[in-house]
């Protein structure tokens, strides 16, 4: 941040110059917008050492890193020419094998390297291209000088959180960033994709199962991940989302004669292009041999030519230490130029000169992995002594190729805010990762980055990994910048799409499953504060017949646990003896509402949370607020909260859902997506309405009703309507058969029937017909003689009704979410 | 990689290698990746040549890997629960060289220090077999055990003979003792196995001291008791181990039978280890359990028919 003059860098002036205009308390207040902004968009990481895969929330420093143009030219220069340099690397590695031959590269660093895919020899890459997407980590020195801490070659991550932390910060200095001239990221992204999709055709074209699109005619690009444990899972979501790319995991995908397919629940859609980060060996089981999470066949579908993969299988090989000594050669020979930007200074220990070296220095050395395959350490010399030093030095002897030393870069710092205790400015070390693209016409480097800040005033290792912070990074512009959008093609009237083909069947399934457990969040919740609202406000003998019927549901929905409380003998219907006392009734209800270890609201808000993680894509960002907004008074509930705070918590619950529910209503589109929630939540809610009212039903004629029409929502629809006591008649019209409640059985068997011929209209017959005959005998009732409550035929049909929708429930899942291999296994067999 | 014209026909056989799996359960979709066509080299030539499946497969893909084994895709989606896979070759062998050869090789230093610092093509070509592969790693105790063949100054060959015929020794042959995921480390404290994990023992015991070596898949001749007929079935899918010996190259050993491979071993490809060159790796959806039977039969045919 200073120059050698200690002054402020001129950069810098401009900030400071707004900061000194600012109390304390306004910077503090803008630290604490970011991090409300990014609790409440959910950002997260997953720490990779937590046994539990704990999510830990994205460290923001509100403060950027600012990079001027001329300093930027050449950090872009530097990193373009190594990206060239290192795709030629790869190319000749998995080809030709020149450098090998001509002694540029060590046998044992190909031969010997974990990495090294032999099957994926000799696949050959439009353009020459191998590595799509590349990251590279920087540090600058004190004196200002740039150095390559390390390469990320597989499946670079940190863009997404790049973008994500500009999101955020932008709006927190919406004047400096145009005063500063700080350059936008849009413009990187879409020629990112706008890449991918150039390749994308000619692999449809030129692959040996050849199917050329049409020329509006997008190729199905997907975005492979790991799934949810992997530790940059929400980066990939937030990318997924920001591009307009399906999410998919190994199991969505299936290779078919060289052919790599989306299983959609309209069949099997070619992909195109795969933008991985999956680790290479666990892309394909077949032949490469890692985990089963992969997609069979992957592999020979990329050397048939039929698919891309970004970046291609195999790329591994770059990431490792041992080749960055290796490096100003290869430039010279395959560039025919020196390096821009060296690397820090790096012996690989398998050179029998560099191990020596390496062990006379070692304290002025950090030691690592040569290789990303093995696990991941950092020693530093200087922190050995005695017999652990003899020790490490045996180890290095012993197998000195797994081995490389590299020298303490001393970082230079940049100012942080620091929040708790004492706020203010300090001083951190900091590093850069920086991204850039291929393209056809050239690698294209992201103007900005994602910048490390070092966790404590000498920390020596920057990995978010261990929990380190960022900042957003400003990339200065010569000029004015203009502003970007994403997306922009030629679209015809051809190519105008209202239905979203490319829809999973697994996140069909997923989104079915959100719809049921938004539902049944909402219904526990009710349920409990109808429960809770007579523990607390009316007294024992004041209660009238609903008691029983109230706590009997609260039974059936596992809110209270049957086995201390069983119903009497008689079936389901029956009333349990009041054998529970208010205060054990009380306690087991709190338990419900906050702990999950019981099945309760807590429970079910995981679960729900659970799911929404893996449609994190398909949910935009203030979808995202409201789902945590909601997660969020529970978790932080103490253990004995007060009857008030417990109905503040079921009270914000419900709205919670509401807003969701909003959200479902009026800002998703009506694609097929959305009708599978939506189905999901009229199937639970038909079910939830379907119990209650059979349990009412059974209740004492002269029970009072109004709990009922509580629990089920429609107590403000009653007064307005009848500004009286509620009573059987109107009560049951209302939740049975009023077309116009949202909450009745009608509109439930309405409501799943549109949405399902819908689907039968593109997919054919899908069980539409199920629920046909009860909605007939609904509709035949006689409300002068059948709407009473000691009529048999009303529990009779709500239960044919049930069958039936259970029956549905099956019938979409055969129907669409067979291709998701849920309970089937894959093996593999030799 | 044709036989030289005046190379000598030495052996001919026919193969039949039938492997059947059947399933607790159908398989929906089941994608295989095979190595059961044989090399062809300057001391074996292919005379026919087919793999056949039931459930019959309408598409397959032959390929050439890293290696330079022949390798075969296939992929089956009728539904089934149980599966053939027939593969049959008939095979012409040539004379490889003699132990008579073998005397006054380089000293094994030599090879090693030649590794890595030499570029010529060979040199090159072996190093791909130098280091550590998924089923072979080198650890102290096995270089130990190496370090009794390979004393200074040893000729490559002859040391590489000496240690072929200690395994052999060494070792019992027990089918139940081991299976493909034994780490090589049980195996040498265990002292039982099969070819497959002598081989990978060997192999392993070679790149200790900084040789090359490679695993060879294959068949071999099995020669009935005294009196008794050939028995259909009763053969096994083979492994040895190649060994790098320069200016000659290649050289094969058997461990399992103490040999010196000649004209009774059939060569399917080769690689680091067992992983490379598995004969079927294959992964079903579906299926359940399974059950796994391999039967290898091969027949000496007489040496007139060709042409």
């Amino acid at each position: 941040m200073l120059d050698a003059a200690r002054q402020p860098r001129a950069h810098w002036r401009a900030m400071l110059a707004n900061l000194e205009h600012e109390t304390h308390e306004t910077v503090r207040q803008r630290s604490e917008t970011v991090r409300r902004q990014v609790r409440e968009n959910g950002v997260t990481y997953n720490v990779a050492a937590d046994a539990n895969g704990k999510e830990r929330p994205w460290d923001l420093n509100v403060l950027p890193l600012i990079l001027p143009h001329e300093e930027w030219s050449g950090i872009e220069a530097a990193v373009i020419q190594r990206a060239n340099l290192l795709n030629k690397i790869l190319a000749d590695v998995y080809g030709k094998q020149e450098m090998l031959r001509e002694g540029l590269l060590p046998s044992a660093l190909i031969d010997g390297h974990p990495g090294f895919l032999r099957p994926c020899h000799d696949i050959r890459h439009h353009d020459d291209i191998a590595l799509h997407f590349y990251a590279v980590d920087l540090a600058r020195a004190p004196d200002g000088r740039w150095w390559v801490m390390a390469d990320r070659t597989q499946t670079p991550s940190g863009a997404g959180y790049a973008l994500e932390n500009r999101a955020i910060i932008a709006p927190t200095f919406p004047n400096l960033l145009r005063e500063l001239k700080v350059q936008p990221l849009a413009k990187f992204f879409r020629t990112m994709h706008e890449s991918l999709v150039h390749w994308g055709r000619r692999c449809a074209a030129e692959g040996d199962v050849p199917a050329p699109l049409r020329e509006g005619e997008m190729p199905l690009i997907v975005l492979l991940t790991a799934g949810q444990r992997s530790a940059s899972y929400y980066e990939q979501a937030y990318l997924a989302r920001y591009l307009g790319l399906p999410l998919v995991e190994g199991g969505d995908l299936t290779v078919r004669d060289g052919v790599v397919f989306l299983k959609t629940l309209a069949g099997l859609h070619r992909v195109h292009v795969i933008m991985r980060r999956v680790d290479d060996e666990s892309c394909d089981p077949l032949e490469l041999h890692g985990s089963m999470l992969g997609v069979t066949g992957l592999t020979q579908a990329a050397r048939r030519g039929n698919v891309l993969i970004a970046n291609s299988l195999g790329s591994s090989l770059l990431e490792s230490g041992a080749l960055l000594g290796y490096l100003p050669a290869l430039s010279r020979r395959l560039l025919g130029e020196p390096l821009k930007m060296p690397s820090v200074a790096t012996w690989w220990c398998g050179e029998p000169a560099a191990l020596e070296t390496v062990i006379s220095g070692l304290d002025r050395l950090v030691i690592k992995p040569s290789f990303s395959q093995l696990p991941s350490f950092a020693v530093f010399g200087q922190d050995l002594a005695g017999a652990a030093r003899a020790n490490f030095i045996a180890g290095l002897r012993a197998n000195p190729n797994n081995y490389i030393a590299q020298e303490l870069v001393r970082l230079s710092q940049a100012p942080v805010w620091m929040t708790g205790p004492a706020p203010g400015l300090q001083a951190r070390a900091i590093g850069v990762r920086v991204f850039a693209c291929a393209t056809p016409n050239g690698y294209m480097v992201m103007p900005g980055g994602l910048t490390r800040v070092a966790t404590g005033p000498d920390a020596r290792v920057l990995a978010m990994q261990m929990g380190g912070a960022s900042k957003d990074t400003w990339v200065q512009a010569r000029a004015k910048v203009e502003a970007h959008r994403l997306q922009k093609r030629v679209i015809t009237s051809e190519d105008l799409v209202r239905e979203d083909t490319s829809l999973s069947s697994r996140v069909a399934e997923n989104l079915l499953w959100f719809g049921r457990h938004a539902e049944r969040c909402d219904n526990i919740a009710r349920l409990l504060r109808v429960t809770l609202h007579f523990l607390f406000n009316v007294r024992f003998d004041q209660r009238g017949a609903e008691w029983p019927t109230v706590k009997a549901l609260c039974i059936w929905f596992q809110l209270i646990d049957a086995d201390t409380e069983s119903p009497a003998p008689g079936g389901a219907g029956a009333l349990p003896p009041a054998v529970l006392t208010d205060a054990e009734i009380e306690s087991a209800l709190l338990r419900a509402v906050v702990s999950p270890d019981v099945s309760g609201l807590a429970r079910q808000q995981q679960q729900l949370y659970r799911i929404a993680g893996q449609l994190h894509e398909r949910f935009s960002v203030d979808n995202w607020r409201a789902l945590n907004r909601m997660v969020q008074p529970v978790a932080l509930a103490g253990e004995a909260p007060s009857q008030s705070e417990i109905m503040t918590i079921l009270d914000d619950a419900t709205a919670s859902l509401m807003t969701l529910a909003g959200f479902a209503l009026d800002g998703m589109t009506r694609d097929l997506g959305w009708r599978f929630m939506s189905i999901g939540r009229r199937l639970e809610r038909l079910q939830f309405q379907c119990v209650v009212l059979q349990r009412a039903l059974s209740m004492d004629e002269n029970g009072n009703l109004e709990w009922l029409l509580e629990l089920s929502d429609s107590i403000v629809t009653y007064r307005a309507r009848y500004r009286a006591q509620p009573e059987w008649l109107p009560v049951l019209d209302l939740l049975l058969r009023d077309e116009t409640n949202p909450r009745s059985i009608l509109f439930q068997i309405d409501g799943i029937q549109g949405a399902m011929l819908k689907i039968a209209r593109i997919h054919g017959a899908c069980g539409e017909y199920l629920l046909a005959p009860a909605r007939e005998a609904l509709i035949a009732l006689d409300p002068g003689t059948d709407l009473n409550h000691g009529n048999a035929v009303l529990g009779e049909l709500l239960n044919r009704i049930q069958l039936a929708s259970a029956a549905l429930s099956e019938q979409i899942s055969l129907q669409f979410f067979s291709y998701t291999d849920n309970g089937q296994q894959r093996s593999r067999t030799s | 990689m044709d036989p030289p014209a005046s190379a000598r026909v030495s052996a001919r056989y026919r193969v039949v290698h039938e492997t059947r799996y059947r399933y607790q359960s159908m398989v929906s979709l089941s994608q295989q990746y095979m190595h059961l066509t044989p090399r062809l080299l300057p001391y074996q030539k292919t005379e026919s040549h087919l793999i056949w499946l039931d459930p019959a497969v309408s598409e397959g893909k032959d390929g050439i890997d890293y290696f330079g084994n022949h390798t075969r895709h296939v992929a089956l989606t009728v539904p089934h629960d149980s599966l053939l896979v027939h593969a049959e070759s008939t095979v012409a062998l040539y004379a490889r060289p003699g132990p008579v050869q073998i005397e006054g090789t380089l000293p094994w230093e030599s090879v090693r220090d030649m590794m890595g610092k030499e570029k010529s093509p060979a040199s090159l070509e072996a190093c791909r077999y130098l280091y550590a592969s998924p089923h072979v790693n080198s650890f102290p105790a096995l270089e130990a055990y190496a370090r009794l063949s390979y004393t200074p100054g040893r000729a490559q060959l002859d040391a590489a003979l000496d240690l072929t015929y200690r395994i052999f020794e060494d070792f019992e042959f027990d089918g139940s003792a081991t299976d493909i995921s034994t780490p090589l480390e049980q195996v040498l404290v265990g002292r039982r196995g099969v070819c497959q994990d002598f081989a990978q023992l060997m192999i392993g015991c070679l790149r200790s001291v900084g040789l090359p070596a490679r695993y060879v898949s294959g068949y071999i001749l099995t020669h009935p008791p005294e009196g008794k007929p050939r028995l259909v079935g009763a053969d096994a899918s083979h492994a040895w181990v190649s060994v790098f010996c320069p200016p000659l190259g290649w050289v094969d050993f058997d461990p399992t039978n103490h040999c010196l491979v000649q004209d009774e071993h059939i060569t399917l490809g080769w690689g680091r280890d067992f992983s490379d060159v598995t004969p079927i790796r294959g992964v079903v959806l579906g299926g359940g359990k399974q059950l796994l039977d391999v039967q290898v039969t091969v027949t000496p045919l007489p040496l007139a028919t060709e042409t």
